[in-house]
């Protein structure tokens, strides 16, 4: 009887173990990869946050990396859910936000990698067509100097989310 | 009139530039460094009700300036807040906090309304006219300044990111600066509240 009980626990926990796998493998055949390949560049932790209402600008963020052995450079970002995207950089300047467009693109060392993270380079949408709901997936054109075009989906977080939620 | 009268004259003269100079040049210093806060101005909360200066007056506050087309900081600064209250629970009950806008002219009442409220019923909008917002970003030492983005008028402000803690009588008690850890915001916040 206790063997048969025991026996029977950990059938359950198998099976409360393994529901995530089976749930998140469904998932996966619908949602776009969490990280592209185009070329020697790795594009992956690719997120946006989600909008506060009112506001007409949201920033995605991604990281770019190289293993190849030239340079190349991140030339523009577009996106049919907003009317404008730019590559911003924001920086601290003591107490003082300080936020740009990148002029001529942003380089992708040989051998290195570019992260675009809440404290410094955004892809800033501006002109939002639908608030960034979280949950939801902004599709991005990237397009690269040397590498060429490649398609990306922002997995939408939470409104200061700071990495990719994990799955 | 001879060469040395000529002489002294000038001589005079550079003294003289000298001396206005020194003075135009210190006096405008010295009332910056003496008050910080205070001022006078007629603003509109999100519900376009008029606020000014006594707002700050009464109780515990958070002042922080920022604006909704900003998608990094704002945003970040509001969520933070919003945790800090939550952290604070009972603890903070009288402590106010103040979103105030420094782009005016894009933040209405009711476009600030939407964006702070979604974070937290413990944040205020605070916008208005040009002038009068500018007389606040004056009071509190704010750096602003409107960049261009691309060709459309689109445009970014500069702004100075920091929350900044006023005691109940609205004077300056600490700053909570960008990307602060909580327990640091917590602590400077606990002491706020248990010195006003």
């Amino acid at each position: 009887m206790k063997i048969f009980s025991f026996t029977r626990l950990a059938f359950m926990a198998l099976a409360v173990l393994a529901t995530p796998a089976l749930v998140s493998g469904a998932g996966a055949a619908d949602t776009p990869a969490a990280s592209v390949k185009l070329g020697d560049l790795v594009i992956s932790d690719a997120f946006a946050r989600a909008t506060l209402p009112g506001a007409e600008v949201g920033g995605g963020y991604l990281t770019i990396i190289n293993n190849g052995s030239a340079p190349d450079r991140l030339l523009a970002a577009t996106s049919p859910s907003a009317k404008k995207v730019q590559l911003h950089s924001m920086t601290m300047v003591g107490n003082v936000m300080k936020m740009r467009p990148v002029v001529g693109g942003i380089a992708i060392p040989a051998g290195g990698s570019v992260a675009f993270t809440p404290t410094g380079f955004h892809i800033m949408f501006m002109g939002l067509n639908a608030p960034f709901a979280k949950g939801s997936q902004i599709p991005v054109t990237l397009e690269f100097q040397k590498a060429g075009s490649v398609k990306i989906g922002l997995a939408v977080g939470g409104i200061a989310a700071t990495a990719p939620a994990a799955n | 009139m001879n060469l040395k009268t000529i002489r002294i004259g000038l001589w005079g003269l550079v003294i003289l530039v000298c001396l206005v100079g020194a003075g135009l040049y210190l006096a405008p210093r010295a009332p910056a460094k003496t008050s910080f806060g205070g001022g006078t101005y007629a603003l509109v909360d999100e519900n376009g009700k008029p606020v000014d200066q006594n707002m700050v007056i009464g109780q515990p506050s958070m002042l922080f300036f920022g604006y909704t087309h900003c998608p990094d900081v704002c945003p970040t600064t509001l969520a933070d807040m919003a945790s800090w209250f939550q952290a604070l629970g009972p603890e903070g009950k009288n402590l106010k906090a103040f979103f105030v806008s420094v782009d005016p002219e894009r933040d209405t009442p009711k476009v600030l309304k939407s964006y702070v409220s979604a974070v937290s019923d413990r944040i205020t909008g605070i916008t208005g006219t040009r002038p009068e917002i500018n007389k606040i970003i004056k009071a509190y030492h704010i750096y602003t300044k409107k960049i261009p983005i691309g060709t459309d008028g689109d445009y970014s402000m500069d702004h100075t990111a920091v929350v900044f803690l006023l005691n109940s009588k609205g004077k300056y008690d600490d700053t909570i600066d960008y990307g602060a850890t909580p327990s640091v915001a917590l602590a400077k916040l606990r002491k706020l509240i248990s010195t006003s």
